[in-house]
């Protein structure tokens, strides 16, 4: 199959496909930012998209979920193209993603970031809440029980009422997950989830990202510069160097691969 | 009744009724001559413009400086319904009720039809709406008031004359609100897609444009009562305490209302970070227009108070310099705060119009133009965050809820705790 490495299991192939990107191609005025990039992600896969500085791979991202629209190429999300639909309509379809640099709602509470995620799925509209009505109570009420619940779950329960713009840098990084996650995906793109962490927090970020994809049954496509990360948790990886993809395959493979080794690693495993 | 005194809303209530009844009784007993009653009213127009903007701006994000011009809208369409039919012709009343009627009904089919459509450029989505709303209110004029003016006159005749003039002003205090509305909607579909900057610029051409049209309502535009820029006169006096009480606690509620629910959260959360808030699935579009049109109602609303206290409206009214005001009100009292805006609203022309007029030497006006920018400039120095920052009394607060009561959740065995380690 297209944008897949070959030799993955049969069980895992049997999946229908959630995420198809075919020959996705997007040009910054005249620089070539992605080309014919194709990645092809069934159901419950946990995908690493790596590559060096300036590859592409934010790029691709902000691609899916409607931030730009690409030169050519398209994007199926379980069967429904994406390209020309408004981020938030696919954010809605059941993508969710975070940031490289962390974009929290920063003035706003904990609590009030995760309640925003869940905003069209509030159940009540304009009228209701301007005349309270009973709707707007019982809503209302039960949308903040959930996502205390949420906050419960990545351990920010105690501090739903602080600003999130004061939270130290590990808790805004979960808090950012678990506003993604309130959306209620099914697809989560996760864009640098270890930037700026140390590896003892790497590790606890594994774990984390284990357990939200078993408890939400979530599909997990993430970028990532850290090999602690992606080497370990990813089933299979793409490889993408100056927006385009140099190799396919297992966390195993693709370390061994000579032009992965050239483009990228050669230059950054010395350290 | 200690618990009750504890009730945030009811010692809000309580407040507001007291107020109410303290200022009443002050009219009554002519305590508060026409001039400071004069000032109270205009006070709480220029809140509720303030709070208005501070909605758009303070909450929303957006920087606009066509606040006046709704207010403008707001005030000249109602004073237009009220003069008109004092005047024995309904025609004003009824073209701005079932013209804002039908336009409504119209564009909210046009907008309808084009949800159908995926990408749908924003220039044709305005084409759409305008040429809705223009069909409306040429449908009102050219069909609906020949046919019913007449009999919606008789009716509206019948009543006591004392029921029908406050059913009328009401009407035309919700028609100059709506008709600012419908403009407003109008005007943000285009122009909110511009970033914040270019928005600010484009709703400074509104201003003026608003203005402009006004000076020229003799000639360019078919309302010789407006008399241009000489002012329209003769409007009714019909604005008493009552009214603007009502209004203004109209306008408070609401925006509290709106700004305490999960839309109110979706329109701070555009302020805060537009893409963030686009990318958890909010329309962020729609958000700005909402903000923008209940902020443009407030506005018209408020006109409508403002033209039937002062009866004299003139174009340098809402001039190019007075637009600022709101602005400077809301900064003063705090971006984003309810209770800033509100206390430095009514502060402002207080001080300004109130006091400063009365015991300051003749000619003292021309200086205010200096004074506004100098305390401005001060104020952006010393406390940038405006007087009152984000607090807000308890009653327009949100309460924070209450923290769960934790139980052993599995859970937390499994994700590790997060250290305290910062970046």
């Amino acid at each position: 199959m297209k944008g897949r490495p070959e030799n993955l299991s049969p069980e895992v192939e049997a999946r229908p496909v959630i995420l198809e990107i075919d020959g996705l191609t997007h040009y910054f005025d005249s620089l070539r930012a992605v080309h014919d990039f194709s990645v092809t992600i069934k159901e419950g896969e946990l995908v690493g998209l790596i590559g060096p500085n300036g590859a592409g791979k934010t790029t691709v991202f902000n691609l899916i979920t409607g931030v730009y629209r690409p030169t050519a190429g398209s994007i199926r999300y379980e069967g429904v193209q994406l390209i020309g639909l408004p981020s938030h309509e696919i954010i809605q379809m059941g993508i969710a993603r975070t940031f490289q640099n962390i974009r929290l709602f920063a003035n706003l509470t904990v609590l009030d970031n995760v309640l925003i995620a869940y905003h069209p799925h509030s159940g009540y509209g304009l009228a209701d809440s301007i005349f309270r009505s009973r709707r707007f109570r019982e809503r209302e009420k039960a949308m903040i029980e959930r996502s205390q619940e949420f906050l419960e779950i990545f351990g920010l329960a105690d501090r739903q009422n602080d600003i999130a713009g004061s939270l130290p840098y590990g808790l805004q990084r979960r808090l950012e997950i678990a506003r993604a996650l309130a959306t209620q995906p099914r697809l989560l793109l996760l864009d640098e989830p270890a930037a700026g962490m140390n590896p003892q927090e790497i590790d606890q970020l594994m774990e984390l990202i284990h357990f939200i994809r078993d408890r939400f049954q979530l599909t997990i496509f993430l970028v990532e510069h850290r090999m602690r990360l992606v080497m370990n948790i990813c089933e299979w990886i793409t490889v993408m160097d100056f927006g385009e993809i140099i190799a396919r395959g297992k966390p195993e493979e693709v370390r061994g691969n000579p032009q992965v080794i050239e483009a990228y690693l050669g230059r950054q495993a010395i350290r | 009744m200690r618990q009750l005194l504890r009730n945030t809303n009811f010692t809000f209530i309580l407040g507001a009724v007291l107020v109410f009844i303290v200022v009443q009784a002050l009219i009554s007993l002519g305590v508060l001559n026409a001039y400071w009653q004069g000032i109270i009213f205009w006070g709480a127009a220029i809140t509720m413009v303030s709070l208005g903007l501070n909605l758009i701006y303070g909450f929303n994000g957006q920087f606009s400086l066509g606040q006046f011009g709704f207010y403008a809208i707001g005030a000249y369409a109602s004073a237009d319904i009220t003069y008109r039919w004092v005047r024995n012709d309904p025609s004003a009343l009824v073209v701005v009720i079932f013209g804002s009627i039908l336009a409504l009904a119209l564009m909210f089919g046009v907008s309808a039809f084009l949800r159908r459509f995926y990408g749908v450029a924003t220039l044709t989505k305005f084409l759409f709406n305008f040429l809705a709303a223009v069909l409306g209110f040429f449908l009102a004029v050219r069909f609906v008031n020949p046919a019913i003016g007449k009999v919606i006159y008789a009716a509206l005749n019948a009543l006591p004359s004392g029921i029908s003039q406050q059913l009328i002003f009401f009407l035309a205090l919700v028609g100059g609100a709506t008709l600012a509305g419908i403009v407003s909607y109008l005007f943000g579909i285009p122009v909110l897609e511009l970033g914040s900057d270019y928005f600010g610029i484009a709703t400074l051409g509104f201003t003026i444009i608003v203005k402009v049209l006004l000076d020229n309502t003799d000639t360019i535009l078919p309302f010789p009562e407006m008399k241009g820029a000489r002012g329209m006169v003769g409007i009714p006096k019909w604005t008493t305490w009552p009214w603007v009480f009502i209004c203004f606690m109209a306008v408070v509620l609401v925006m509290r209302n709106l700004i305490h629910s999960s839309t109110g959260r979706a329109i701070l959360s555009v302020r805060e970070d537009e893409r963030a808030a686009e990318l958890v699935g909010i329309d962020t579009a729609s958000q700005k227009i909402l903000a923008f049109v209940v902020g443009s109602v407030f506005a018209g609303l408020a006109g409508g108070i403002r033209a039937h206290d002062l009866a004299f409206l003139h174009p340098t009214t809402f001039g190019f310099l007075p637009s600022f005001n709101p602005l400077i009100i809301i900064v003063f009292g705090g971006l984003g705060s309810m209770t800033g805006t509100i206390i430095t609203g009514f502060f402002w022309i207080f001080l300004l119009e109130g006091l400063l007029r009365l015991y300051l030497p003749e000619g003292f006006e021309t200086w205010r133009f200096v004074v506004y920018p100098l305390v401005l400039l001060l104020m952006m120095l010393l406390r940038p965050q405006g007087l009152m920052g984000r607090y807000e009394i308890a009653f327009l607060r949100r309460p924070l809820p209450p923290l769960r009561v934790k139980e052993a959740s599995p859970v937390q065995e499994v994700i590790p705790q997060a250290g305290e380690v910062t970046a």
